[in-house]
């Protein structure tokens, strides 16, 4: 009983790090522009299948991963430059729907780049399942637990100690004073594209070995970092990383407990009930300011 | 000149904000531009700092045409704003929100300058781990004005800076921009409360529906019997 509880939760943790780091993804986007950027979980897709195919042409892992990520950060400064800011005087609205055409375009060239077939990675430290209280942990689980410390960690550190992170932030409460003092805000959407790119494309490259990826595996990881985001108050980080571990969790209790079939609904319902009944998520935006 | 503005328009859509603006500000003078609501005083600092378009004219700092450059350089040129409303970095405390301000300086002055500001205004010394949102309206306007002097500026723009504070802080903000000039910083003031900034200004340019309808020293603009009747209330 407690087994299966805590074999449910295990997986619930490890698909809910990578919904957290998606959600992060999408604050960061929508801190930068308040667009929200539909082509988010194209690039955990790119991440995945990047990796994947280089580490099955011969290339080290070592090698490959970090060469993903320089791809994935590269389609996202490039989304940014050729997509988003020559639509920059648009609404939000339209440059949000700009960004669902990017991830149908990314989609695409996946398509034609690879193949429509499900890849996969070798597990970094073996497929021995440990055995805690009578459930298994898979040793990639704790891979996908690590990495995404280590980034929420990293990202903390870059936008509560550095000049440039405080930048991004200040940008994002009010865009006005950030030019007054002379942030380059140009940069600042730049640098949140390229961001949320490489955050997408690590949980992409650590969630592969166990979930597999294909051309659309962007499709539903987006979707459920986006609830993620949603749920924890739109462009909060905190809110973000909860969110996503909530996700995460309630659809793993949901596939245990009733049936699998209802798995990736439960994402959907979540969305469903923030905006009928908290529209500003669990951590939005309370009033701190005095006018 | 440090500051010389020749012949500046500019629109919002097809409406014309600016129709034509001269200005000067020399090295250590206090200018102020007073006028109504709607005037266009806004829209002019704005232009200065490089975050509203220019559609005519010339803007010259320090000799340089600077009218398309883009406002994080002008920063770095040594123009710097706080602007109307203040616009502190709410959730930001109030030390982000300064060192924010000489974002685009380095080094150990930077430090140095901090101490300054809170030296200037202990209060900010006292909130300076807090939010800036939690601060009160007079404290945020101290913030705005620290922040801005944050980035050492050649040209410190202050926009409103008097606006919606009670009469006692008002005095208070006055007497601060007083001491900047006393210490030589060379400002462009833009207020509604034409009285107290034409008082303590050298001179003054009084702006109504986008051009400058009379420019002069601010005590005699104080004396003038149209800026009376029109913006004193005498």
């Amino acid at each position: 009983m407690f087994a299966a509880f805590l074999q449910y939760l295990f997986s619930g943790l490890t698909s809910g790090a990578i919904y957290a780091l998606a959600g992060l993804g999408f604050a960061i986007i929508y801190n930068a522009s308040h667009v929200i950027n539909f082509a988010q979980g194209e690039f955990i897709m790119i991440g995945g299948m990047a990796t994947a195919t280089m580490v099955a042409a011969g290339v080290p892992i070592y090698l490959a991963i970090p060469l993903a990520m320089v791809a994935s950060m590269l389609v996202g400064v490039a989304m940014e430059k050729f997509a988003v800011e020559p639509a920059r005087n648009a609404d939000v609205v339209t440059i949000i729907i700009i960004t669902i055409g990017a991830s149908i375009f990314l989609r695409g060239a996946a398509q034609i780049i690879w193949d429509k077939e499900f890849h996969s990675l070798p597990a970094f430290s073996g497929e021995t399942p440990i055995a805690v209280l009578g459930a298994t942990l898979m040793p990639q689980s704790l891979w996908v637990f690590g990495i995404s410390a280590i980034v929420i960690a990293l990202l903390w550190y870059f936008f509560n100690r550095t000049m440039f992170g405080k930048a991004m932030l200040g940008t994002s409460h009010n865009r006005l004073a950030a030019q007054l003092v002379g942030v380059a805000v140009k940069k600042v959407l730049l640098a949140s594209f390229a961001l949320s790119a490489l955050l997408g494309a690590v949980g992409g490259i650590v969630v592969t070995p166990i979930t597999f990826t294909n051309y659309e595996a962007g499709i539903m990881l987006g979707l459920k970092g986006f609830s993620a985001a949603v749920l924890g108050g739109l462009g909060n980080g905190t809110g973000a990383i909860v969110g996503g571990l909530i996700v995460g969790i309630a659809e793993a209790m949901a596939s245990g407990y009733l049936s699998s079939a209802y798995k990736d609904a439960i994402a959907f319902i979540i969305i469903l009930f923030v905006l009928f009944f908290m529209p500003s998520g669990l951590f939005g935006k309370r009033g701190t300011d005095r006018v | 000149m440090l500051l010389e503005i020749s012949g500046l328009t500019s629109h919002y859509g097809r409406i014309q904000a600016l129709k034509g603006i001269d200005v000067q500000v020399a090295e250590g003078e206090l200018v102020a531009l007073v006028g109504a609501n709607g005037a266009g005083k806004t829209t002019l600092l704005r232009c200065i700092s490089g975050v509203q378009p220019v559609t005519g004219g010339t803007i010259k700092f320090a000799g340089q045409d600077i009218t398309k450059m883009g406002p994080e350089k002008r920063v770095g040129l040594g123009i710097s704003q706080s602007p109307e409303g203040r616009q502190v970095f709410g959730p930001m405390s109030v030390e982000d929100n300064l060192r924010l301000g000489a974002y685009r300086r380095h080094g150990p002055d930077v430090k140095a300058d901090m101490d300054r500001m809170y030296e200037m205004f202990p209060i900010l010394h006292k909130k300076r781990e807090l939010p800036a949102g939690t601060l009160s309206g007079g404290q945020q306007q101290m913030l705005a004005i620290a922040r801005a002097l944050m980035a050492n500026p050649r040209v410190l723009l202050l926009d409103e800076p008097s606006m919606g504070l009670a009469p006692l802080l008002v005095a208070e903000i006055f007497r601060t921009i007083q001491a900047l000039k006393d210490q030589g910083t060379t400002i462009f003031l833009v207020e509604q409360n034409a009285y107290a900034a034409l008082a303590i200004a050298d001179r003054g340019y009084v702006l109504e529906t986008g051009a400058v309808v009379l420019t002069d020293q601010g005590s005699r603009l104080l004396n003038d019997d149209k800026v009376k009747e029109a913006y004193l209330g005498l």
